[in-house]
């Protein structure tokens, strides 16, 4: 019989803890769904804008970005959910404002992430798609943007991470995401260093799922240009198990020993 | 069909094309020759409007390139002006610059569709006789990066021509090749040069190339021309100091 890691019959602290850290960590998994989407729908839009030849539109994305990079996300979390009402009127649902929240924090930096990688497209490549007459909207969606698109997957990663970790500021404004879970079960007596452990252990392999995915779609967009994806030369480099020199009978004083069995170390056979 | 009036290009402090006035007729192929920055590739980047003039203008087939009439003021081109100016031109480039997210048939393909509205397999019919006759359509599937060079530019050159340009732009189209697939390439300019109708301009240090192709042969040095002439002449007897010190070091190397 295979008990569900959730199950409340796992034995002491883990039956007693399972049950509620599992229901927070789908409200951490949907808070950094909603917000990846939130944040991958503005990096997009506002990263090009920010590139604009207008002087204005350039001026409303930089403006944005800065606004949302340079202030914490746990006071921007204070203002939609407690100031919000104050100054409007309308109360937001608190895991809204939370996923709102991470979405325009995350989706500054991301701006960064898409501005940079269109950037790095070769200029060759913006002027072969001008000699063949592209618009401007056909040269950024079927040339510059599906070259720049395997340059943001990598630092797109990082952000992502970033925003499953930032969740747990959720709840602070009493979202019952995975590490509000933690500390009301510890509140209620349950084993602290368990409890934490498990939190520690949970983040890591949500984590850890992100990078996966993410290693997936990039060797999908590698492919698609032509080229190695992450597993390509720079991993393979340190993955291969290196040639083991019998490097260590060099050492060995070879006095006594016939010269002929020294390099025949376990390793040469 | 082209016509350069008094064009002056700075980069900066550079100035890299000084009061520059040429003319070029339709169908008429002209190779520019000279020394590295004397503004060969300028000229080039000008007509395909990758760059804009400092001062002077530049008409193509009556057109000026870098202004447009509105009402009775000339006012700078904006995208619609250059993208009809542009239809009318082709480029091929040193380093090929073929698309790396599409296959060899998409990379001539996609120009036509999304620019000249052509149907897909309208586009694609043309691709492959255009493949066909760059002696490549066992490739139409393959992916750029699987090309040697010398198939790369060829397939470049196709993606060009799929656009039907009456200009044709070279821009130094073999330097970037290896020399034992510089000679294909060449034989199939050589070969879509003198089937005719298509006005070519070519900037290119192979002399041979350019005897083979060209009506006229302009010298360039520091952003003026030094000698205009057919190429007979040019290379057999030049006229001028410049050109023969030229000539001299590029058949050296």
């Amino acid at each position: 019989m295979t008990i569900s890691p959730c199950s409340a019959e796992l034995p002491g602290t883990f039956g007693e803890a399972m049950p509620f850290l599992c229901k927070g960590a789908v409200i951490t998994l949907q808070a950094t769904l909603g917000g990846s989407v939130l944040a991958i729908a503005i990096a997009l839009p506002v990263g090009l804008m920010a590139m604009s030849h207008r002087g204005a539109v350039r001026a409303v994305a930089r403006v944005y970005m800065e606004f949302f990079r340079g202030t914490s996300v746990l006071v921007q979390l204070f203002w939609l959910y407690y100031a919000m009402p104050i100054l409007t009127g309308f109360q937001l649902d608190k895991s809204f404002a939370g996923i709102l929240a991470l979405g325009l924090n995350l989706g500054a930096y991301g701006s960064e992430v898409v501005r940079g990688a269109v950037r790095s497209v070769s200029r060759g490549q913006r002027e072969a798609a001008i000699a063949l007459n592209f618009s401007p909207y056909h040269r950024m969606r079927y040339v510059i943007l599906p070259q720049a698109f395997i340059g943001m997957i990598p630092p797109m990663n990082n952000l992502l991470i970033e925003l499953l970790k930032a969740t747990s500021l959720l709840s602070v404004i009493t979202v019952a995401d995975l590490t509000y879970q933690g500390r009301l079960l510890v509140n209620s007596g349950s084993d602290q260093l368990i409890v934490f452990a498990l939190l520690l252990l949970i983040y890591f392999l949500f984590s850890y799922l992100i990078t996966l995915i993410m290693r997936f779609v990039e060797g999908r967009a590698a492919r698609m240009v032509g080229r190695d994806g992450p597993q390509g030369r720079p991993r393979r480099a340190w993955r291969s198990p290196r040639p083991r020199r019998p490097v260590p009978s060099v050492e060995i004083p070879s006095v006594e020993i016939p010269s002929a069995e020294t390099p025949s170390v376990e390793g040469a056979r | 069909m082209i016509r350069f009036d008094k064009v002056v290009k700075r980069f900066g402090d550079l100035t890299v094309l000084r009061e520059l006035d040429f003319h070029v007729r339709p169908g008429e192929r002209v190779t520019l020759i000279g020394p590295s920055g004397s503004g060969k590739t300028t000229i080039l980047r000008l007509l395909m409007t990758l760059e804009r003039v400092t001062s002077g203008t530049i008409d193509v087939d009556g057109q000026c390139l870098s202004h447009m009439k509105r009402g009775d003021r000339l006012v700078p081109a904006d995208e619609r002006h250059l993208r009809r100016i542009r239809k009318k031109i082709g480029m091929v480039f040193q380093q090929f610059n073929l698309f790396p997210n599409m296959n060899v048939l998409r990379n001539i393909t996609e120009a036509p569709v999304r620019s000249l509205g052509v149907p897909r397999e309208q586009a694609e019919e043309k691709a492959r006789e255009l493949l066909e006759m760059v002696g490549l359509a066992d490739k139409a599937l393959e992916h750029p990066s699987r090309l040697s060079g010398g198939q790369q530019q060829r397939v470049a050159i196709a993606r060009a021509l799929a656009m039907e340009p009456e200009v044709l732009l070279l821009d130094e189209v073999t330097s970037a090749l290896d020399p034992e697939l510089v000679s294909g390439v060449q034989d199939l300019l050589r070969d879509i040069a003198h089937r005719g109708d298509l006005t070519l301009l070519c900037v290119t240090h192979e002399m041979r190339f350019a005897k083979d192709i060209s009506h006229r042969v302009l010298m360039f040095d520091q952003g003026r021309i030094v000698e205009d002439g057919p190429p007979e002449q040019i290379f057999s007897e030049p006229a001028h100091q410049r050109t023969r010190e030229f000539l001299q070091a590029v058949l050296d190397a």
